[in-house]
């Protein structure tokens, strides 16, 4: 596909099944955002298709938007919202869950102490925490991540890795673009290199 | 050329979803508790529209005679512009921490949650419009009989502003300086309810029956619930490309 | 079968020798015809009894508002195709309709106003057809704008096409509450811009400058699309040779 001058995401074709995980590498401005956003059906490709349990996405995009979690590159969270009431909000939305399953994802990340505060004044850090407590909540068995641990210290790092290789385990899927490559210690883990 | 394919497989299902009220009640309550933590953001269109209607006094003359016979077009000027103020912020903060591309990927339908928002967005700025609007009257020597019909009107105008804003302001997301290109592409859509608005205003004032003009602004009205939404999803997705 | 010749109107290269070849045939008659009712309406047809000569410049009044019209329903036309069927090619004609329906939308703007001056000794009234074309031109230029302020020419194309259709879609109503409205204040001296009664001879210089501006439109907008295919497809293979040509 064409982003501005560029032609990037040229004769891609891969597959992936449960338990997999594709980690795309690649420089600044090769493509990951492109490919991730494509993945969820936000973006056109010019050629091809994206194909979620063998039938073309654009069929049904809500059907498989239901079944997809994605976190951009910046956490959505609004600024003016505790951490409690935006993951209320934005996984409310999606499904009904109780005010202790909610509780029990900020611990899981460890946002318990600062899940009252606004989030603005939560750090980087804390804010991507926030979100990626979000995926639980959201329980979709997609998974497509835009650098998970962007601005997440060494503890932070290795949760994620956790994360992901529980719902690896659970049947899931996920599409991660990273800069460095995750250490996940399974064998189901493929990687893709954009030029 | 070979196609490029990208397939994902999965057997397992998603928890039980919300349904489309929790939905659209879940967005009546986030927009609401947001714009009472930035209350300053949403009263500026109100101070606009006074600011405005004070201004033509000073502008034509301080006799009350002659303020009563330009009322409807100083209420109604006041009123479009300050709407078209207002919707710069219906979708602007959303688009930009993310939100908004949440929504589209929320599997409910990107129109039902857009209709909601915009309710929403009426809620905050027209419906306060309508409160203020008798006030605005009263200074420009406009009579209290005339009051509840100018009201309705402008209830009415505000909404129909709302939803069809609504496409221009998803149409302009992300432009930069998008306000004046927001101003420019509503207006020519927002003729019809200036003139049916500032009509039913004139025939208040005048106490003969406002009947004719509030049908066609709510005709134009019932014609952007039912289409607007539709359009404003669609240029949301565009603009999210 | 249709639908193959369809699908090959879509493809660039096709697209750009088509427009190529089939200008002359467009052009030519235009220019034709325009001259021939220029002459037959300016200089042969009789003066009108009422508004003596000055009706003369309905001639090119008329076509010109016609044509605007015209032009912003192939605009959103070709808009709307290109966004269902996400057809570069449609958009490319989109776009290139844009400044031309402007042009006829000033031009009668003026032609009016020149019209209106002996009619009701003003520059400008706020007749509805003239207010309406003023509409009509401020819907050219908010399409225009939207598409220059964004960078990405995919979502340029897209956006501003879903402005056309809606614009599209506004047009009616706007048409019919600027009537509405203008009928409202009607006061006895008003004189809208009245075609008078045409006798044959009259009507047919008209009807070939009607004929003579659609043509004229057509060989524009094939040279427009042929300018906009080039700026698009400008890093593609096969422009080499076709410019070459």
């Amino acid at each position: 596909m064409w982003r501005g001058e560029r032609h990037v995401l040229r004769g891609l074709d891969l597959a992936l099944h449960n338990g997999e995980a594709l980690q795309v590498c690649g420089a600044n401005g090769s493509g990951k955002t492109s490919l991730l956003r494509t993945l969820c059906g936000l973006v056109h490709p010019e050629e091809g298709r994206v194909l979620w349990n063998g039938a073309d996405v654009r069929r049904d995009l809500l059907g498989f938007h239901a079944s997809l979690a994605y976190i951009g590159h910046d956490s959505p969270l609004k600024g003016d919202l505790s951490a409690r009431e935006n993951l209320r909000y934005w996984a409310g939305i999606r499904r009904r869950f109780s005010g202790e399953e909610l509780d029990s994802a900020l611990a899981q990340v460890g946002s318990v102490e600062w899940r009252d505060r606004t989030v603005r004044t939560l750090s980087a850090g804390q804010r991507r925490r926030v979100a990626l407590a979000g995926l639980r909540l959201l329980g979709a068995p997609l998974w497509i991540l835009d650098e998970p641990t962007s601005n997440l210290d060494v503890d932070g790092q290795q949760m994620v890795a956790t994360m992901i290789r529980e719902h690896l385990q659970q049947g899931g899927l996920v599409v991660a673009a990273v800069h460095h490559e995750l250490v996940l210690g399974t064998a189901h883990v493929r990687r893709l290199d954009l030029a | 050329m070979n196609t490029s394919v990208l397939k994902l497989h999965a057997t397992t299902c998603c928890a039980p979803q919300a349904s489309a009220l929790r939905a659209a009640q879940l967005v009546l309550q986030r927009d609401l508790t947001l714009a009472y933590r930035r209350r300053g953001q949403i009263i500026q269109p109100l101070v606009f529209f006074v600011l405005i209607t004070t201004l033509f006094p000073f502008a034509v003359s301080p006799e009350l005679a002659r303020l009563r016979e330009i009322a409807p077009a100083a209420l109604w000027i006041g009123a479009l512009l300050a709407s078209l103020l207002a919707l710069e912020f219906l979708f602007r903060d959303d688009a930009q921490d993310g939100t908004l591309e949440q929504y589209v990927l929320s599997g409910q339908s990107l129109t039902w949650l857009l209709f909601a928002k915009t309710v929403t967005h009426w809620l905050l700025t027209g419906l306060p419009l309508t409160l203020v609007t008798p006030l605005a009257a009263f200074s420009l020597g406009v009579a209290y009989p005339a009051m509840p019909a100018i009201g309705a009107a402008v209830a009415i105008g505000t909404a129909a502003l709302s939803l069809l804003g609504a496409i221009s302001a998803g149409l302009t997301l992300g432009v930069r300086r998008g306000g004046v290109l927001l101003t420019l592409l509503t207006l020519p859509l927002s003729l019809p309810i200036l003139i049916f608005g500032a009509r039913a205003a004139e025939l208040a004032i005048k106490g003969a029956s406002v009947a004719a003009p509030l049908y066609l602004l709510g005709a134009f009205a019932v014609l952007g619930v039912t289409l607007a939404p539709l359009a404003a999803a669609a240029a949301v997705r565009i603009s999210l490309e | 079968m249709a639908w193959t010749w369809f699908h090959k109107l879509g493809s660039p290269p096709y697209a750009f020798s088509l427009a190529g070849r089939l200008t002359p045939w467009f052009a030519w008659p235009a220019a034709a015809l325009i001259v021939a009712g220029l002459y037959g309406g300016l200089v042969l047809a009789p003066p009108d009894y009422q508004q003596h000569d000055a009706f003369r410049i309905v001639y090119v009044h008329a076509p010109s508002a016609w044509m605007s019209l015209m032009v912003y329903t192939i605009l959103a036309i070709s808009a709307a195709i290109g966004l269902i069927w996400r057809i570069k090619v449609s958009h490319a004609v989109a776009a290139s309709c844009a400044p031309i329906g402007a042009s006829f939308a000033v031009a009668a703007l003026v032609t009016g106003s020149l019209w209106g001056r002996p009619m009701w000794g003003t520059y400008w009234e706020w007749d509805p057809r003239l207010t309406f074309e003023l509409i009509l031109l401020f819907f050219y230029l908010g399409y225009m704008a939207l598409r220059s302020s964004i960078d990405d020419l995919m979502r340029a194309d897209r956006a501003s096409a879903v402005l056309a259709i809606v614009g599209f879609a506004n047009v009616p109503i706007v048409h019919y509450s600027v009537e509405w409205w203008n009928s409202l204040h009607q006061t006895a001296t008003v004189m809208k811009l009245a075609k008078p009664t045409m006798p044959p001879a009259m009507l047919i210089p008209l009807l070939m400058m009607l004929l003579g501006f659609t043509l004229l439109f057509f060989a524009l907008l094939l040279l427009r699309v042929r300018g906009e295919i080039l700026r698009r497809e400008r890093t593609a293979s096969w422009i080499r040779e076709a410019v070459l040509i």
